[in-house]
């Protein structure tokens, strides 16, 4: 299941924030997205996503194959974490969320609610999401935040597990996760400001 | 589609999730009305029917601003957009999910309540059916209105003065098979009207919602 | 030449620059001549007296403040079809002059039925479903506030405009089956008289010409607003995109 970009234009807030972008994602491959703060990354990822419309330009292969993890995790403090494994599990149609849990070394959290998690477990609860919901392409924004070093450690081994699968990854991050992943430097494609005319469509 | 349903429903029951809270409400402003209109049996009576639906359209609103807002707020609504379910079936369970835990103990309420405003003999059942018929569509009509005021920071507000104009017409309808009801009036012309707009919302307006709900997402 | 041209925001306002004050002096023609037409060279009614001359702003208003929301149905219609930003722009531009509308039609309808019905409020149909469009464009006002992003605020407001539509009908029938309205006969009447459907009505009518007048003297008036605010909204657009692009920039 490989994953086309081409000619990628995307907007935030109704400005255009990254164009001309094109690449491929194949199985097995990992993608770093890397970039200064506000270049458009998470725009980029929810547009690949599905979440927002891009301006131009096409996503080939990303419908109903991608799993999205955004900035925040969607747990439901009042449900365990099992609960709300188990809820996602459902969700996407698949069984067991045991091998999640281990790959997360969630077992002892298990029955507690998700509420009282710190915010290191409560990321590795979201990110055991991405094992249950059995797709092909993760599409992770800054998956790493508040994780601690063996918890990096251990989201590495995931992916890895995943891209040996045939799974691939687009990953937007600022860490070296010791993948042996390409890099795309998204920074070179900002967009140039179209020049001010007298009112085009754009009322630019 | 039963996943989200039952999470939707324990998320209710659990510590937080306001279940029982729009009861407690129905409950208040039908204390409230015999002590601001006075306690004269007769025009309790006459009133009953128009106030139990007054307070449960009020009670169902008042619930509205968290069937989306929590999801919107902890980055459900992204993930459940991304899901294999379609958007417009999460936000038709999510409006289900609000009528049982708030629309269906209302309707099991009112007859309770209209013991309370003296409310005649022939009303309990036709306030009971009307409230059946009707409860379900202030769901999906609140659903919609929740749906537009998702990404707001103080929508609750909004909600209400968006929301209100569209429970109208099922208002009517609904007040007036009670009315008609109680007095032992003939109900069928308002009770074919508020079935089949609950019908037609339950039908149509889920599209709307979704519809809305992405253009929030983006 | 498509009307589609007139989509482009600078077109459209070059091109409405140029009929605007002709719109604001023919609608003051119309409005004046008609008004003083009606108010003093047009004899009282056998029943109302000289209460009846209301009917000289009343009914121009009351039949704005529907079609105004009915053309904000159809340019919200053409935005989340086509995604023409002057046509969302419109419909916002509209929104408070038709609230404004609504308003007269509600308060000189409020000051007719005082000395005619003997009370300034019945909860006729009539009366009640012009009270649920108020609250309708209150609503669509108050969401194209609250909204930041234009293009979102455009779109959910087009989808209320939608729904509200349908659902400010629906209210529409619900009032009439509601209260069947003491006093529908008369504005049967004075709707025949007003739209001509009863040719026998209008010819005997003296109030007829003068009335015709004062509607046409409205429409022109709503839609010099409509073009001067649709440019105001247009302009303040493009400050928006140009600060937002130099926040890009920096």
């Amino acid at each position: 299941m490989s994953l086309t970009i081409s000619d990628l234009c995307i907007a935030r807030g109704g400005v255009a924030v990254l164009e001309g972008l094109s690449f491929s994602l194949e199985p097995g491959q990992a993608l770093i997205l890397r970039g200064p703060n506000g270049i458009g990354k998470t725009t980029l990822l929810r547009t690949i996503a599905g979440l927002q419309p891009p301006v131009s330009g096409v996503v080939e292969g990303g419908d109903e194959t991608i799993a999205y993890a955004g900035h925040s995790d969607g747990i439901k403090p009042t449900l365990t974490v099992a609960e709300n494994l188990t809820f996602w599990a459902k969700v996407f149609g698949a069984e067991g969320i045991d091998a999640a849990i281990a790959a997360f070394d969630l077992e002892i959290l298990r029955d507690r609610p998700a509420g009282e998690l710190s915010a290191g477990q409560k990321r590795r609860l979201g990110l055991s999401r991405m094992l249950v919901t059995g797709r092909p392409i993760w599409v992770l924004d800054e998956p790493t935040v508040s994780l601690d070093v063996k918890s990096v450690a251990m989201f590495a081994d995931a992916v890895r597990a995943h891209l040996g699968q045939g799974g691939s990854a687009l990953i937007a991050t600022h860490i070296d996760l010791g993948l042996d992943s390409e890099v795309l430097e998204v920074g070179p494609y900002k967009a140039k400001l179209p020049a001010i005319d007298d009112f085009d469509g754009g009322f630019l | 589609m039963i996943a989200l349903l039952m999470r939707d429903l324990r998320l209710a029951m659990r510590a937080g999730g306001g279940f029982g809270l729009g009861l407690a409400f129905f409950l208040i402003v039908t204390v409230m009305v015999p002590l601001s209109v006075g306690p004269q049996a007769a025009l309790l009576g006459s009133i009953a029917p128009g106030v139990l639906w007054l307070g449960a359209l009020l009670a169902c609103l008042l619930s509205l601003d968290r069937l989306l807002a929590l999801d919107w707020e902890d980055g459900s609504l992204d993930l459940l957009a991304t899901a294999p379910l379609p958007l417009e079936a999460t936000v038709s369970i999510k409006a289900l999910a609000h009528w049982i835990t708030t629309g269906l103990p209302l309707v099991l309420a009112a007859p309770v309540l209209g013991v309370l405003l003296n409310l005649p003999v022939p009303g309990f059942k036709w306030v009971l059916v009307s409230l059946l018929l009707g409860t379900p569509a202030l769901s999906v009509i609140g659903t919609f209105g929740a749906a537009l005021t998702v990404g707001l920071k103080r929508g609750g507000l909004l909600m209400s003065l968006l929301v209100m104009p569209l429970y109208m017409p099922t208002l009517i309808f609904g007040a007036e098979v009670a009315r008609r009801g109680a007095i032992s009036m003939e109900v069928q012309t308002p009770l074919l009207m508020l079935a089949g707009i609950s019908a037609a919302s339950i039908a149509l307006l889920p599209f709307a919602s979704a519809a809305v709900l992405r253009i929030n997402l983006r | 030449m498509s009307i589609w041209e007139y989509a482009n925001p600078k077109k459209f306002i070059t091109t409405t620059e140029r009929v605007i004050p002709a719109l604001w002096v023919a609608s003051a023609i119309c409005i004046v001549v008609g008004l003083i037409w009606g108010f003093f060279f047009t004899g009282d009614e056998v029943r109302q007296g000289a209460t009846v001359k209301i009917i000289y702003l009343h009914v121009p208003s009351a039949m704005l403040a529907i079609n105004i929301w009915v053309m904000m149905l159809a340019t919200s219609l053409v935005w989340l079809i086509r995604r023409h930003h002057v046509s969302a722009l419109a419909a916002r531009a509209a929104a408070p002059v038709g609230m404004v509308m609504t308003l007269i039609a509600l308060v000189t309808g409020a000051i007719w039925g005082q000395p005619t019905w003997g009370t300034w409020w019945v909860w006729d149909p009539r009366l009640t479903s012009f009270l649920i469009l108020f609250l309708f464009y209150l609503g669509y006002m108050a969401l194209w506030e609250a909204i930041e992003d234009a293009d979102t605020a455009a779109d959910l407001t087009s989808f209320l405009c939608l729904v509200g539509s349908v659902f400010a009908l629906l209210s529409r029938y619900a009032v009439n089956f509601w209260n069947q309205g003491l006093h529908q006969g008369a504005s049967i009447m004075r709707t025949a008289a007003v739209t001509g459907t009863d040719t026998e009505e209008k010819v005997n009518n003296i109030y007829f010409y003068p009335l015709m007048l004062c509607i046409v003297g409205f429409v022109l008036l709503f839609l010099a607003l409509l073009f001067y605010r649709t440019g105001t909204e247009i302009r303040s657009r493009r400050i928006k995109a140009l600060l937002a692009r130099e926040r890009v920039m920096a």
